[in-house]
């Protein structure tokens, strides 16, 4: 089926309110637990409340700094280290397998040790943020870089560049579609490490809020807050398509 | 002869030729032992001389050509250009490449600015260049789109503008229509003809294209399956401004015929060694 001339963000609107609607009906008529699921209505009327009594907005804002100091961290470290181990095989050769364990390891249990080092404060949680998202990142600016074209790379030295002009011309934009997958999942495991020791260590913007709502059994508010964390991945996604579409035009 | 003389005379044979090929032996070391890619290649060409060389998938042409390119070392005999040794990428030489090359993330006007780039030349000056090969390809109307936007035929013109606008010397072209399908190819051909007609270009293609081969060459080297040999050296007498009614000519036909009857027989020796490998490897 055809939905002309709907333009598909209505579309996607729609099916959200439409889904919303439908447990609403559920939970009124009593065929999904309110205890379990709080009514879709009362999560966006506690908006107001969170505003006015639990300083969302500061903690939303405490949370998107933090989220984006990690997210600049492993993004120019994580590239930076990729790079390195592309010029220096030997180090590649040596450290891959073990970058590609760390990606797999569960790194938010070694948050007492951050806390140890960082005390409780924002410095453990964007650290955390920072060594959870690392892994992806380097590896595929490895990956990305050793997936050159011969072909462009043989432009390259048709032309005698310099390796600075081979590398900053040709090898890193090809590179960068590969790169920005890194990127992407790197900010993904980097923001559930960080909502999650906001949490863990009770302290910070909306992670807090969450772990202090539930303790408080305010379901409506718990879920209302998960909405805001998944506002910040939305923006910083989205700053990163616009990154990438500007760093890499033409597909 | 005293040595004087014999400098003289040499100097006076290279005049002419551009690109000079002289005893050129490749050899790759692979697990099944050492294979000579390439076995003493002698040729030249000669100035603004368009020359093919044809022969079966796996006679080393490629090889010749990232030889000639200055991309492999390692061989013996050596390659002259203009008199001069190479020893890597020469700057008279302009390579355009079998595979796709051009730069995804650049636009067709970049891309063909690109040489010019590297080279530090001005912004201004080195589109006002991209825009006058652009225009010679064809491609006007195309400067701001990105490769993904156009055909497999307009992306290769795409690089070879980028290549002619360097004025290479000598352009060297590795199969570059192969990915295309055969009324492009020919299509492209009368292009390239156009184009080298004006440039006056010393052109060097390598082709397993036999009509390709004819309809551009002034002469078609043949070469032999592995080891890589000149078998024989086929002058193409066809009258010059060439268009593309020439393919139709009795003389194109004659001269595809006579290539085909020296290129079969190493065509079917190719054949029979690959599927004999790829038997080898099943067992």
């Amino acid at each position: 089926m055809r939905l002309a001339g709907i333009p598909p963000l209505a579309i996607g609107f729609a099916t959200v309110g439409l889904v919303l609607g439908v447990v609403e009906l559920l939970l009124l008529l009593g065929l999904l637990n309110q205890f379990v699921i709080p009514l879709p209505s009362a999560v966006l009327g506690s908006f107001g409340r969170l505003f006015a009594e639990e300083q969302l907005l500061e903690r939303l804002m405490m949370t998107g700094s933090e989220a984006l100091a990690a997210s600049v961290l492993v993004s120019v470290v994580g590239i930076s280290l990729g790079v390195l181990l592309y010029k220096v095989r030997i180090l590649a050769l040596a450290t891959e397998p073990w970058v590609a364990a760390v990606a797999a390891a569960p790194v938010v249990l070694a948050y007492p040790l951050f806390l140890v080092i960082f005390g409780r404060s924002a410095a453990t949680i964007i650290a955390m943020g920072f060594v959870a998202g690392l892994a992806p990142v380097i590896l595929k600016t490895l990956e990305g870089l050793k997936g050159v074209r011969k072909s462009l790379i043989n432009v390259g030295l048709s032309y005698n560049l310099t390796p600075s002009q081979q590398f900053w011309k040709i090898e890193f934009p090809a590179a960068i579609p590969t790169i920005f997958v890194g990127v992407r999942l790197g900010l993904v495991f980097a923001l559930i490490n960080l909502i999650g020791v906001e949490f863990l260590i009770n302290f910070g913007g909306l992670g807090q809020l969450i772990n202090d709502l539930a303790e408080r059994y305010d379901l409506a508010g718990v879920f209302a807050t998960i909405v805001f964390v998944i506002l910040v991945s939305v923006v910083i996604f989205a700053a990163l398509e616009r990154m990438e579409r500007w760093l890499r035009p033409g597909r | 002869m005293p040595a004087s003389a014999a400098k003289l005379r040499l100097a006076e044979t290279v005049k002419e030729a551009d690109l000079v090929i002289d005893g050129v032996t490749m050899r790759f070391e692979t697990r099944e032992g050492a294979i000579t890619a390439v076995d003493d290649m002698s040729f030249s060409v000669e100035r603004g001389e368009f020359v093919s060389i044809i022969g079966p998938s796996g006679c080393g042409k490629s090889t010749v050509f990232n030889i000639l390119g200055g991309l492999v070392r390692g061989y013996e005999g050596k390659v002259s250009v203009g008199g001069d040794v190479i020893s890597g990428p020469h700057p008279s030489i302009g390579m355009v490449f079998q595979e796709e090359s051009t730069f995804p993330w650049r636009t067709v006007l970049d891309n063909v600015a690109f040489p010019l780039e590297v080279k530090g030349v001005r912004k201004a000056e080195r589109h006002e260049a991209a825009r006058h090969f652009i225009d010679m390809v064809g491609l006007n109307g195309f400067e701001q789109r990105y490769p993904a936007e156009l055909s497999g035929g307009m992306r290769q013109r795409v690089a070879i503008a980028r290549t002619l606008v360097f004025e290479p010397k000598i352009l060297l072209m590795d199969e570059p229509f192969a990915a295309l399908d055969e009324q492009t190819r020919l299509l492209l051909g009368d292009k390239v003809l156009k184009i080298q007609e004006t440039l006056k270009q010393t052109t060097l293609l390598i082709t397993h294209n036999i009509t390709e081969a004819v309809q551009l060459s002034d002469r078609v080297i043949i070469m032999t399956f592995r080891p890589g040999k000149v078998k024989r050296i086929v002058d193409i007498r066809l009258p010059r401004p060439r268009t593309g009614d020439v393919v139709g000519s009795e003389a194109f036909g004659r001269h595809v015929a006579e290539i085909w009857n020296d290129l079969r027989e190493e065509a079917s020796r190719g054949m029979a060694e690959s599927e004999a490998g790829a038997r080898r490897r099943k067992g």
